[in-house]
């Protein structure tokens, strides 16, 4: 029986193959789903998710979401999902830079929607760094 | 009688006009396209999003999330989404004309985006809690704000429900003005009521059993927000489809109705000079007759 994988953002339909597994951020820990797995929600965190296909391996870097698994159908919905092979390094390094020093003048307690939005972009950089340079030394 | 000059003067105002209308028709189809792309990949999420949490009401106690049960208080707050700009035919009027024929019990309080949506609640004058410009194109970030702030009211206790009051868009020509219950979240909205998705149905009880991790409490309190800033997010989206479409397709009216307007003056215009000629014409001859 195949897994049929779907991920949507609110922008677009990334992804959506029968695939032969794939190994997500989950709420408490890197979760793998194989076909027939039983039913499971979960909240998905910013990380990395691996989708195996006939030996092939997909990376992504997601964002913050929701995990639907039924044992045909894996639904990921989240706010942004990017292909391993698109993330640009610079662009990434700059967002940090960007981001660190938005928060430096920003006050903390006072203008916390964008402090937040601060520390995620930060979180969301890290992740798409860290996905690019572990590909590299291999 | 107009004289020919007149005629001449008014032909020309009314090509500089269909000059404008034209260009602003051309502006108006380039937004339209995008704005509908982006309303259309908007779908797919919210679509999803629906089939998820409709799956999931099935399992959910009751009281497990304020958002599944009414307020205790009375009132109700009413989210309406306008455009910032005029010139978009009788689309502000349209859904201006369905909030007023909304029954709506008790005391109601709004919350606007656009322009066009604060003048009107102005002149009403009715109670306006908060305003949000929103840029075009919509951004995700700038609507969680408005949707943010709605759920923080709703919180409080002291509205019943959130009604939405926006523009739905069907196709460019079909648009309408919609009203739609925000929160509480229903399961019979959820079902398929919601127009820009496709009809889902409710599973059968006993055909998903649901695993919640790390449990269903922490699960709900992460999607329904999510689920309301979505929704607010694709209305504003529609909305924004249809303000482009609906002007676009007032503006093609007006180029059209110029170039009619140039036709007929022009048609005038040379009836009079032909007449002109004629009595000249006239004049010249009997003149002649008089002479001999």
């Amino acid at each position: 029986m195949p897994l049929k994988l779907e991920i949507v953002t609110p922008e677009a339909r990334i992804y959506s193959d029968e695939v032969d597994s794939v190994v997500l951020p989950g709420y408490e820990g890197e979760m793998g789903v194989l076909p027939a797995h039983s039913n499971l929600v979960t909240t998905l965190v910013p990380g990395e998710l691996r989708i195996t296909k006939g030996g092939k391996t997909i990376e992504m870097a997601v964002g913050e979401g929701l995990v639907e698994v039924t044992g045909s159908v894996t639904r990921i919905l989240t706010d942004a999902a990017i292909d391993s092979d698109k993330i640009d390094e610079a662009a990434a390094e700059e967002a940090i830079a960007r981001a660190k020093k938005a928060l430096e003048t920003l006050k903390p307690g006072e203008q916390q929607e964008e402090v937040a939005a601060a520390m995620a972009a930060i979180q969301r950089a890290t992740i798409h760094l860290n996905i690019k340079r572990k590909r590299r030394t291999i | 009688m107009p004289s020919t000059r007149d005629i001449r003067r008014r032909i020309k105002s009314v090509k500089n006009t269909a000059q404008i209308t034209k260009a602003m028709q051309l502006v108006a189809a380039a937004k339209m396209k995008k704005a509908q792309d982006q309303a259309s990949h908007g779908r797919a999420y919210a679509e999803m999003l629906n089939k998820i949490l409709v799956n999931l009401k099935v399992h959910a106690e009751e009281g497990i999330h304020p958002f599944f049960a009414e307020g205790k208080g009375d009132k109700t707050l009413v989210l309406l989404i306008a455009s910032d700009k005029g010139l978009c035919g009788a689309l502000n009027t349209n859904l201006f004309k369905k909030l007023i024929t909304t029954q709506i019990e008790g005391e109601v309080e709004y919350v606007t985006i656009g322009r066009k949506a604060v003048q009107a609640i102005n002149r009403l004058r009715r109670t306006l809690l908060a305003d949000f410009p929103i840029k075009d194109p919509a951004k995700f970030a700038e609507v969680r704000s408005v949707s943010r702030f709605i759920q923080e009211k709703y919180l409080t206790g002291e509205y019943k429900k959130v009604l939405a009051v926006f523009n739905n868009f069907i196709n460019t020509v079909t648009i309408l003005p919609s009203v739609e219950q925000l929160l509480p979240v229903n399961p019979v909205t959820l079902g398929g009521k919601r127009d820009f998705g496709v009809e889902i149905t409710p599973p059968a009880a006993d055909s998903l059993e649901y695993k919640f991790e790390p449990s269903a409490q922490v699960v709900f309190e992460t999607i329904l927000p999510q689920y309301v800033n979505d929704t607010v997010y694709q209305m504003v989206l529609e909305s924004r489809a249809s303000e482009h479409s609906s002007r676009m397709v007032a503006m093609k009216n007006a180029s059209d109705n110029a170039k009619q307007m140039i036709k007929d003056l022009s048609l005038e215009y040379n009836k009079l000079r032909q007449a002109a000629i004629t009595n000249e014409l006239l004049e010249i001859t009997t003149a002649k007759m008089a002479l001999e």
